[in-house]
């Protein structure tokens, strides 16, 4: 009796992993054709058919005393006003090493506009100000850095207005005017790279 | 064809400084050709400039030129061309060098632009070719007497706004304009080295030699003209020193009887009250160094000696724009100054910059930008007449709030200037000592003003400095001696 149960009990083991097993290959079998592609899949993702265009941003100098124009690849698009986006976007980034940011980690773009006049309007988050470490030169450095990646970019904008939170602000942290809209100056540019 | 293959082949000659074209997109040499002593352009060029088409016409023994449906016919033979069936005369007829067709750069004004859309101007002495609506102001400038003092006038017309500016050993005048149309200047003389249009093509550049002193620059504007003057003194025996610190001190003539400049009767009388504006405060702590040395702290404490040193020594009334730890909005800080009718303001400052390393103090003063002197301009032009108790009426200027300190900055320049001389025989100073930059606090204040950063929070051997009596006695010293020397010397005269 107990030999017997024994017996059953391997059977019914034996039973469902043949049953596994057949449906494990029944589900390869289905997967299967995506398989090879999966496996080409991550050269695929790091040249991505979405054509780029190499833009200027600007980054603080390792000297920590001007701007370093960089090349940077970012995607391609049909509006001044789409690749402004794409620029600020790359402007607002972490700098690769050794530049050092000019602008407050967590800065980001809210919006970007601009008129038939040339005048660009940029709008960040409130971190510009608030997280903002203060000191002329400090300022001086996020708001050229930005005025230039603008206007060194989009040949159709003649002056940079930048807002806070989507309003005109005083300045980031005390010292340079942001009431009115500043035009290009390179004036803190080091090196071209 | 028969015509043009008859006409004279000429091999021309580059002129020896090219011609520049100035558009709204651009700013760019172009080539043309001189033949027989007349500048000439290439038909190519200019249908490449202009958008035009070139067609050679037989039948009208000349080449059509045409813009938008409208003809333009220039003779090969003669020395004119029909446009819109008028005739008008130019230096020489088409010419031929090799494969190109040749027009004289006058076919451009005379011919072109009376058929183009947008305004077509040559101006032969800065071989400027500009196409479109530009204020570019014609400016003469030439050394009227070699001195020393030496004087330099430089006239810009039409009467445009120019902001003088004093950059280490050169005076700049920033001419509120798109391009300068400046005939070249005169062999320099006396203490001038050179002049000639700056960095920014909207700028006069007039370097100083090593034996100059500091510039006074005084401005004029009649109704057709701007002029600048600038007198150019021998460098006193302490400032050949000062600024600069490479030269050996030998070339200084040995001291006259000359006074020291001590305040003659009546002067100096121009500063009776100055506004101390401590940088920050309250909930604003402005830069916070590594240790935790707020800057808010720092800039009061500075505030309070310099106050202390001006009133005590210099019988001076000093109006503080806070004189405890609060908060102040910049407009409140201007309205302070403004309402105590000051006539000098100055702002205290601790820096900040990304890299450890930058140490130094600066001095700033206010940079208007092109709204800013578009502003200032409406604002002069649009006075404001009241009617007078007595029945008649007053005219008033309106200046915008924000705009006040537009009429100062030539003064604000100079007390900036001394306040940079005196800080760096007391403080090290950063690589770029003296700048002119959009300040907010500075832009609202109707009186000479300047702002001072006086060393960095972010560099660990500036932080602790700052914290102690002997760099901020230094500090307030120097600030000091700079404000007693612009009353002195620099003040606007009353």
């Amino acid at each position: 009796m107990t030999r017997k149960r024994i017996i059953e009990v391997v059977v019914i083991v034996l039973a469902f992993a043949v049953a596994v097993f057949a449906a494990t290959r029944i589900l390869e079998r289905v997967v299967a054709p995506a398989a090879p592609a999966a496996g080409s899949a991550p050269a695929a993702a790091t040249t991505p058919a979405v054509p780029h265009v190499v833009a200027t941003v600007f980054y603080g100098t390792e000297d920590g005393q001007g701007l370093a124009s960089v090349k940077r690849e970012v995607p391609l698009e049909q509006s001044p006003r789409a690749q402004g986006r794409q620029i600020l976007d790359a402007e607002l980034d972490t700098p690769p090493a050794p530049y050092l940011p000019v602008i407050p980690k967590g800065t980001m773009l809210r919006a970007f506009y601009i008129t038939d006049r040339g005048d660009a309007f940029v709008d960040l988050s409130p971190e510009i100000a608030t997280a903002h470490p203060g000191g002329s030169t400090n300022e001086l450095l996020t708001v050229y850095a930005i005025v230039n990646a603008v206007t060194a970019n989009l040949s159709s904008v003649q002056r940079v207005q930048i807002l806070i939170d989507g309003k005109q602000a005083d300045t980031l942290a005390g010292h340079v005017d942001l009431r009115r809209p500043f035009e290009r100056d390179t004036s803190l540019v080091r090196e071209t790279k | 064809m028969l015509v043009l293959a008859s006409l004279p082949q000429a091999q021309g000659t580059a002129p020896a400084t090219p011609l520049t074209l100035l558009t709204r997109d651009a700013r760019r040499p172009i080539a043309t050709t001189v033949l027989n002593g007349q500048e000439f352009i290439g038909l190519d060029e200019v249908a490449s400039i202009f958008q035009v088409m070139v067609r050679e016409d037989a039948v009208a023994h000349g080449v059509s030129i045409t813009y938008k449906g409208r003809t333009v016919v220039a003779s090969t033979e003669q020395p004119m061309a029909s446009v819109n069936g008028r005739v008008v005369t130019l230096p020489a007829p088409v010419a031929r060098a090799g494969s190109r067709l040749l027009v004289p750069i006058d076919f451009l004004t005379r011919a072109l632009a009376p058929v183009y859309d947008q305004p077509i101007d040559f101006r032969r002495a800065s071989r400027l070719l500009i196409v479109g609506a530009f204020r570019i102001p014609h400016v003469v400038a030439r050394i009227d007497a070699p001195g020393p003092p030496t004087r330099v006038t430089v006239e810009v017309t039409p009467a445009l706004a120019v902001s003088p500016a004093v950059d280490g050993a050169r005076v700049l005048l920033r001419v509120d304009a798109d391009a300068l149309d400046m005939v070249p200047p005169p062999p320099t003389s006396g203490l001038v080295d050179q002049i000639r249009v700056g960095d920014q093509t909207t700028t006069v550049a007039i370097a100083l030699n090593a034996r100059a002193g500091m510039p006074r620059i005084s401005t004029t504007v009649a109704a057709d003209a701007t002029r600048v003057t600038i007198d150019v003194p021998l460098a006193a025996p302490q400032e050949t020193q000062v600024p600069q610190p490479a030269l050996p001190a030998a070339p200084t003539p040995p001291a006259s009887p000359a006074p020291p400049a001590l305040p003659g009767p009546g002067e100096g009388a121009a500063l009776q009250t100055m506004v101390i504006d401590p940088g920050h405060g309250g909930d604003d702590n402005g830069v916070r160094g590594a240790k935790g040395t707020l800057e808010k702290q720092i800039t009061l404490d500075v505030a309070t000696k310099l106050k202390t040193l001006i009133e005590t020594r210099m019988g001076v009334r000093v109006v503080m724009t806070r004189s405890d730890d609060r908060t102040v909005a910049p407009d409140e800080r201007d309205a302070i100054a403004n309402n105590s009718k000051a006539d000098l303001f100055l702002s205290l400052h601790v820096n900040g910059a990304p890299a450890a390393s930058v140490t130094g103090a600066q001095v700033y003063y206010l940079r208007l930008d092109r709204a800013g002197e578009e502003a200032r301009k409406s604002a002069a032009a649009s006075e404001l007449v009241l009617p007078t108790i007595n029945g008649g009426t007053r005219p008033i200027d309106v200046i915008p709030w924000d705009l006040a300190q537009a009429e100062h900055i030539e003064a604000s320049s100079r007390f900036a200037t001394i306040l940079q001389q005196e800080l760096q025989k007391h403080a090290p100073m950063a690589a770029k000592p003296l700048q002119q930059e959009p300040m907010r606090v500075l832009s609202g204040v109707n009186m000479p003003a300047a702002l001072v950063e006086m060393a960095y929070l972010t560099n660990a051997g500036q932080e602790q400095d700052v914290q102690s009596a002997d760099f901020q006695n230094g500090i307030a010293q120097a600030m000091y001696d700079a404000v007693a020397r612009f009353r002195d010397t620099g003040f606007p005269k009353p």
